[in-house]
């Protein structure tokens, strides 16, 4: 560890340290700072306020809904995608007529822009002349207002997460199964072994730490993917679809009330610790790295 | 004989006709929205919601959409865009990638936690503080400004440290006898072993940048930095009346290019991901 | 020597080139608009003719309009261009913006830009309804441009296949709801096959609101935007009735229904009646495959419909002349013969008298009374919500509107605690 290697290794990483510090951790504790001042109010600069945005949060009812929603949004699509990816990962993996065809269908979400298609989607969701009632129609179910019913909204937006997600996710999947060693089947096939045992004594844990991977980008596109509410439901009927980042968004950019953005985006820095800890402290031990 | 075609099946991943019938129906329901796309903008409007397979053909709506939006104009703003962050994260994730594999020094363990910090606390949590940033240093709409954000990106930092770390010491010391300078050794030996790991990443890279929207839709105003995606929210946005058609013509036209580049490239994509071992 | 005299015509030619062109780049002022749109049809298109018209006209001055998306974009866009290098000068905003633009201290009034006699004649041009919204603290801070009322919407074929008259469409909230009975038709399993009535509520449900409202002979909030009257025995009253054209009289569908896919519904003669913006009317002209009217929206207590849409806003931070110019476009934009082409061309109203005088859109209301209606509406018109701090009160309203409609609360529990909470937010603004 000589003086110029020492200098060499911080001017190489100084582009990238300097990006890092402006873009994600200054702001990062910006944000913190924020959330314990009130905004500046016709020439008025913003004063410290204490714990007050913290108290005004505890009492909106939208927070813990929009909160309530979030972690619905994640319990339903970070499974969901994944299960989806590997099975979709599997198929085209196999012995597949028009493999290539399938691949490029399950693929097309990663490269259709979001916010393009959720008008799209809000063709199948909208009642009366929408493509989802009019299937229902023919089997003689009554329609449903999928984007105007509370009960509704929010698994309608999940489908086009899942839908967005599986897809992307599979190329990790069928990269990984592509890259496993067949001399292990081979050794499977000798032992007389079926394919759901294959898949899960070999296929299942050689698979973990691109499950883990993924799990773990799902997670983040829990709270990181709202495009599509700008679309279909700004959060609404009543913030029944209303998730923590759109939320922000709105506080932010809609109501110019920048104080309680930081206050919300400050629960949400929490979250995403709380999940950091929960990813390098709990769940990598269990995985073996190659 | 039933034991042994289920044995052969596990190992050369024979699927069961019912698996291809799923596999088949899947696909189509996941295909459904380009397929509805391409149905909408080349009928007339009246047949949007009336599939009829004798529908009479038209391109009326390509000329609307292309009259209403200057499409034109977005799609070079995400081109520049994508490019400008793409040609930045590959520089600086690889002079830090490489630091972090290769040059041992103090506080190595601080750098690489800083780094990995991004991973979750990504830029769009902290649009709000950015757009502040951005409007301090007076870069609200311009390409640049879309960009900054997403310069450093810890994936990228990760991944090339990753692959560096695996490139064999010795090709490294005999760059050295060479002659060969520090950056000279990464640009002749490093750079070309990781030749996959790029080409993953950029396309990663470029889809997501491609289709992004919300921290463009905050720090764009006009159409000097608009990039498609919000270009594309503003063109049919349901307040102004959801015109289906010419959404529909509209969107074919922003992710022609994308989806053109995967056709072709369709092969590398998942060839480079297994080679990047992305997984 | 005699070869070089070209050479020094040429240098003196581009010498003074040079310095008439400096001399027309100082003259030339420019301008940055924003504007949104929220109806359909190619509005753009139609802003653009405006403004190249307009630069025709004035040369020397420079217009840059830039679309920006619905209301609440442009309203972000532009205050925000305002802290960035390339600020606007001037805006279309929504009319409601005028509490929360005061507030940010971004905006000038009018009575202190306009000069002349024949200045101050045109600022009191305008029809008085319409400038409810863009006046407080006893001044005119915005100028009507893209407004609206909502309008009744009536299928008339729809009307004959139920054996009612087509030129009667509903006058009263009863009428409204018997009529909307016999249009509501069912298959054999009892599936709607068309509805009767449509009242979008997402999008603008509080517009829609307004209308509800009014014609129950309430008002949603005073004039300084100050105090909300949520919580109103009449206010309740009118949610309750929204709500039960779903549930108790079966004419509408419950849940929310969706604004930007109402007129598609429409036109697809999936409901039979649409209460919509005004400003969709060229467009549903343009695409109706049958024989469609356009009505007052029915009374309860009195006729009534909010107004709504976009005012010019002149921004405080511009100099003297850029605030000339901006008036000048204004004032072209607003004209009579702007106003009718604009009237004609959209459906938006015709902002002044003058306007429905002109040769042009005279003739076109002789011919289609439909576009009329806003007019002879516009007496029974009154102010859209709005408050300091607009965008968050509105959002306490909507959501207790939608909260109702999908049947989670009862209209009164609902709209007390909006005025709760809205009450809590303005009460600093007293």
């Amino acid at each position: 560890m000589n003086r110029t290697q020492q200098l060499h290794a911080w001017l190489l990483l100084l582009p990238a340290l300097v990006m890092l510090a402006a873009f994600t951790h200054t702001p990062a504790v910006q944000t913190l700072l924020h959330s314990f001042y009130d905004n500046p109010m016709g020439g008025k600069p913003s004063g410290f306020v204490g714990m007050e945005n913290f108290e005004l949060l505890l009492e909106d009812e939208i927070f813990w809904q929009v909160l309530w929603n979030n972690t619905w949004y994640g319990l339903v699509t970070v499974p969901a995608s994944i299960a989806l990816a590997l099975t979709m990962a599997i198929w085209v993996n196999g012995r597949l007529e028009g493999r290539a065809i399938v691949r490029l269908a399950y693929f097309t979400p990663t490269v259709l822009p979001m916010i393009a298609v959720a008008n799209i989607w809000l063709f199948f969701y909208t009642p009366e002349i929408g493509l989802l009632n009019n299937v229902l129609g023919w089997f003689g179910i009554d329609g449903i207002n999928w984007l105007g019913d509370p009960d509704f909204a929010l698994p309608s937006l999940m489908a086009m997460t899942i839908w967005k997600e599986a897809g992307f996710f599979m190329i990790f999947y069928l990269a990984a199964l592509q890259g496993l060693d067949r001399s292990l089947y081979e050794a499977a096939a000798i032992e007389n072994a079926g394919r759901w045992q294959v898949f899960q004594r070999i296929t299942w844990p050689l698979l973990m730490p691109t499950t883990l991977f993924i799990f773990i980008n799902a997670l983040i596109n829990a709270f990181k993917l709202v495009d599509h509410l700008f679309i279909l439901t700004k959060g609404g009927p009543n913030n029944a679809s209303n998730l923590l980042l759109y939320y922000i968004y709105e506080n932010a950019f809609s109501f110019f009330d920048t104080a309680y953005a930081a206050t919300l985006t400050t629960v949400m820095l929490i979250i995403l610790a709380l999940l950091a800890w929960l990813q390098f402290g709990v769940l990598d031990k269990g995985v073996h790295y190659r | 004989m039933m034991v042994l075609a289920i044995n052969t099946s596990a190992v050369n991943n024979q699927l069961s006709l019912a698996e291809k019938i799923c596999a088949w129906i899947l696909g189509f329901l996941w295909l459904m929205p380009l397929l509805f796309a391409f149905w909408a903008a080349f009928h007339p409007a009246e047949y949007t919601t009336h599939f009829d397979l004798l529908a009479p053909l038209t391109l009326e709506h390509f000329y609307s959409a292309w009259e209403q939006a200057p499409f034109a104009r977005y799609m070079l703003n995400t081109l520049i865009i994508t490019t400008i962050i793409l040609g930045c994260q590959l520089v600086l994730c690889t002079l830090a990638g490489y630091v972090l594999a290769r040059i041992p020094f103090r506080g190595q363990g601080l750098v690489m936690a800083l780094v990995m910090m991004q991973l979750m606390v990504m830029p769009e949590v902290l649009i709000v503080e950015n757009y502040r940033t951005l409007a301090d240093l007076n870069m609200i709409d311009t390409w640049v400004g879309v960009g900054l954000p997403y310069m450093a990106s810890a994936f990228g930092i990760f991944l090339l440290r990753q692959t560096f770390a695996i490139v064999p010491q010795a090709l490294d010391d005999a760059a050295r006898v060479e002659g060969c300078s520090r950056l000279q050794v990464l640009w002749k030996v490093y750079v070309p072993q990781a030749k996959p790991v790029y080409l993953a990443y950029a396309l990663v890279s470029i889809s997501y940048h491609w289709n992004n929207f919300l921290w463009p839709l905050v720090v764009t105003n006009t159409e000097a930095s608009r990039p498609l995606t919000v270009g594309m929210a503003i063109f049919g946005a349901p307040e102004s009346g959801v015109d289906w058609p010419m959404i529909c013509a509209g969107t074919l036209i922003a992710v022609s290019p994308l989806l053109a580049a995967f056709l072709i490239f369709q092969k590398q994509f998942v060839q480079s991901f297994m080679r990047a071992g992305i997984k | 020597m005699l070869r070089k005299l070209p050479m020094l015509g040429r240098t003196v030619t581009a010498a003074l080139a040079a310095i008439s062109f400096s001399a027309s780049v100082s003259a030339q002022t420019e301008l940055t608009m924003y504007y949104p749109v929220a109806v359909g049809g190619p509005l753009t298109k139609i802003v653009d003719n405006m403004i190249e018209g307009f630069e025709k006209q004035n040369p020397d001055i420079d217009v840059n309009a830039i679309y920006a998306g619905n209301y609440n974009d442009a309203r972000v866009k532009a205050l925000a261009a305002l802290n960035s290098g390339k600020p606007a000068q001037l805006s279309v905003m929504f009319s409601i913006d005028v509490h929360e633009l005061m507030d940010q201290d971004a905006i000038v009034a009018f009575d202190d830009l306009v000069k002349t006699p024949e200045e101050k004649q045109w600022l009191n041009s305008f029809y008085p309804t319409l400038m409810q919204n863009g006046k407080a603290k006893g001044k005119t801070w915005g100028i009507p441009f893209q407004r609206s009322t909502i309008v009744m919407y009536y299928n008339k074929d729809a009307f004959r296949a139920a054996g009612l008259n087509p030129e009667q469409p509903p006058k009263s909230w009863d009428e409204l709801v018997t009529m909307g009975q016999k249009l509501t038709k069912r298959d054999a399993s009892g599936k709607v096959q068309q509805w009767g009535a449509m009242i979008p509520s997402t999008g603008y449900p509080y517009w829609m609101f307004g209308a509800l409202t009014k014609q129950n002979g309430e008002v949603l909030m005073n004039q300084d935007g100050t105090q909300t009257f949520f919580s109103n025995p009449g206010v309740v009253e009118a949610l309750s009735f929204w709500e039960e054209l779903g549930s108790k009289h079966e004419i509408m569908p419950q849940g929310t229904v969706e604004w930007g896919t109402l007129r598609q519904n429409f036109l697809e003669g999936k409901t039979a009646m649409m209460w919509h913006s005004t400003g969709n009317l060229t467009t549903v002209k343009k695409n109706a495959k049958f024989d469609f009217g356009v009505a007052m929206l029915p009374a309860q207590k009195e006729l009534g419909s909010p107004t709504g849409g976009g005012n010019f806003y002149v921004f405080k931070n511009s100099s003297p002349e850029e605030k000339a110019a901006s008036l000048k476009l204004i004032r072209y934009m607003t004209a009579p013969e702007q106003a009718a082409g604009w009237s004609k061309a959209t459906g938006y109203m015709g902002v002044s008298e003058d306007a429905y005088k002109t040769a042009e859109l005279y003739d076109y209301i002789q011919k289609f009374p439909a576009a009329g209606v806003a007019r002879d509406q516009l007496k029974h018109a009154t102010a859209e919500l709005s408050t300091h701090q607009a965008g968050r009160v509105r959002k306490l309203l909507d959501d207790a509107i939608q909260s109702v409609l999908t049947g989670e609360k009862e209209a009164d529990q609902a709209l007390a605690s909006a005025q709760r909470q809205a009450d809590r937010i303005l009460k600093r603004y007293r």
